[in-house]
């Protein structure tokens, strides 16, 4: 009898947890263990099967003489630093306008939010031709030196070319959070700051900000780890040039192993980059949690 | 009277707030302006001038596209792996949730730890290897493959978004259909999961979201493999082959956002309500 039961219990656990598992397994848990021991290979991807163990050289070799790596992580910790300060601005600004009543607010919240469901690729693409052609008719147009710029020509505008790009697709999908915030600190409160003739502002700052410190959380969290993963608009907008003064951090990687078929050494670049990613996941949980408390 | 006289005083306020939000929409929709005009345009006439109507309308632009990147066997190809995937989500990840919540083992806990932890990993971190583990079990190049991969890098999220739900679940209901003599799986399928519903459309619509735009899983698992083509991957080879012809990229570009954002129109409430509780859970 217990015997029957304690099988029927494990063909339920197989049943239940089984499939998902073995996913689980081949696909992210496996090659990711994986990873450790290519990291320390010479593995240039064309034959599979064939990896050399070269012990510490890739990790030499990247800290010791690979100024591309280093400088396509700056170039991402700046382009985090930006894109989630501008989106998240421009976000809660749109999400505080868009939580009052206007008439056109349902339209507003649409139109704001649309470019978040097409992908990065898609993108890219469409930029690619408002950087190079549109702007430039603008400019015939207007005058306006702004837009007569090669946007995607030179390492500096090509930066800003990415932020504005990015600010674009992402401030809609935070704003939908900052409003779902917003809507909901109660009503009694920001009236009573009314009442005791605080400014609009003074309300917002005292009031609306400290209540909704659980959605800006949400929000750093998520724009600063898809900024620092930045990879599709990457590819299709500058494709990390010119040069590759516009490369980031996953885009080096990527070309590393796949167009430079050095496989071991990018698998060694991969996991310095998945150990940055946590280091700033745990850091910002750690550091907004902490705020939460004293809020 | 002043009371009168505030209220007027705020809604010219939020006339001027709505202003310019209808100003900086129309800003956001500009580049759509863009890519519409111009996909009807013939090539010399984008060159001499991106931004006013055509001169004359040239759909065949559109025609031309739709042959040279196959759109409706692309189109097919995005939505059989995107369905495919996303059904398989529900399922495995729901079932996974449903057991790790009522048998709480060490074994299941220790699962659903490395589940949240696994969330930080960045896709860099494991292409690579993924591309030499799916060559040996033949998972590249073919349906199953690619959806296998769907599986396992959208368990995690999915699982943790099922579980938040099932914890709030009753027991007592489940309890009652097994005194009337319904087995476990019984239990699962016809009293816990149609309750699931509100957190499965939260799965549904991320999960499509993700999988449909995405990008370098396909190129690294499809690859080549012309039947199984999905629309990034068509448009990334489109514009490799025909580079600066705009008139024909611009067409082939308004056609392929089409699909998303007709789905996205119709569905924008549950899709806004989705994002918004899967980010907070997530």
């Amino acid at each position: 009898m217990s015997l029957r039961k304690k099988t029927g219990e494990w063909i339920r656990q197989s049943v239940f947890v089984g499939p998902g598992l073995i996913a689980f397994s081949i696909i992210v848990l496996v090659p990711f263990l994986l990873g450790f021991y290519y990291s320390f290979t010479e593995w240039n991807g064309l034959d599979l099967n064939k990896a050399k163990w070269i012990g510490m050289d890739n990790l030499n070799r990247i800290f010791a003489n690979d100024e591309k790596f280093w400088a396509s992580l700056a170039f991402t910790l700046k382009f985090t630093a930006v894109t989630v300060l501008i989106t998240n601005g421009l976000a809660f600004v749109l999400g505080l306008a868009l939580s009052r009543a206007l008439k056109t607010r349902n339209f507003l919240r649409t139109v704001f939010f649309l470019p978040n469901v097409i992908g990065g690729i898609l993108l890219g693409y469409i930029w690619q031709f408002i950087f190079t052609k549109g702007f430039k008719t603008i400019g015939e147009f207007t005058g306006w030196p702004l837009f007569e710029l090669p946007w995607l020509g030179t390492p500096g505008t090509g930066f800003w070319g990415l932020v504005i790009v990015f600010v674009w697709q992402s401030a809609g999908y935070m704003m939908v959070i900052y409003i779902a915030a917003i809507v909901g600190v109660p009503k009694d409160l920001s009236e009573a700051a009314v009442i005791d003739g605080a400014s609009y502002w003074q309300t917002v700052r005292k009031v609306t900000i400290p209540l909704i410190m659980p959605a800006v959380t949400v929000c750093l969290f998520l724009t600063t780890s898809n900024a620092f993963k930045m990879f599709d608009l990457n590819l299709s907008l500058t494709k990390g040039g010119p040069g590759t003064s516009t490369q980031s951090l996953a885009y080096n990687i990527y070309a590393e192993a796949l167009v430079n078929n050095r496989y071991g050494l990018g698998t060694a670049k991969a996991m310095i980059f998945f150990v940055l990613v946590s280091l700033i996941a745990i850091t910002q949980v750690w550091l907004t949690k902490r705020k939460e408390v004293e809020a | 009277m002043s009371k009168a006289i505030l209220a007027e005083r705020r809604s010219k306020k939020l006339l001027i707030v709505e202003a310019i939000a209808i100003v900086l929409a129309l800003l956001f929709l500009a580049p759509f302006y863009f890519v519409l005009v111009n996909s009807v345009k013939a090539l010399g006439e984008i060159m001499v001038d991106a931004a006013s109507l055509p001169k004359e309308y040239l759909f065949a632009n559109y025609s031309k596209v739709w042959d040279i990147i196959r759109f409706p066997n692309v189109l097919y190809h995005s939505f059989l792996i995107t369905a495919l995937s996303v059904l398989g989500l529900i399922l495995l990840s729901s079932m996974t949730a449903y057991r790790i919540v009522r048998r709480p083992t060490i074994f299941n806990k220790t699962l659903f730890f490395c589940f949240i932890a696994s969330m930080t990993i960045p896709f860099q971190s494991v292409m690579l290897q993924l591309v030499r583990v799916t060559s040996t079990l033949e998972l590249r190049g073919n349906l199953i493959g690619i959806v296998v991969c769907y599986l396992g890098f959208g368990l995690a999220l999915s699982v943790v978004l099922f579980h938040g739900f099932i914890k709030g679940v009753p027991l007592e209901i489940e309890e009652a259909a097994v005194v009337d003599g319904c087995s476990p799986y019984g239990v699962f399928w016809r009293i816990v999961f149609p309750l699931l519903k509100p957190i499965t459309v939260t799965v549904v619509i991320l999960n499509t979201l993700w999988i449909w735009n995405d990008y370098l899983l396909p190129v690294l698992i499809i690859g080549s493999n012309k039947d199984l083509t999905t629309i990034p991957l068509a448009v990334t080879r489109f514009f490799g082959q025909y580079t600066k012809q705009w008139d024909l990229a611009l067409a082939g570009l308004a056609m392929s956002v089409t699909p998303i954002i007709v789905l996205f129109l119709l569905l924008q409430k549950h899709i806004v309500e989705g994002i918004t509780s899967g980010s907070i859970k997530g």
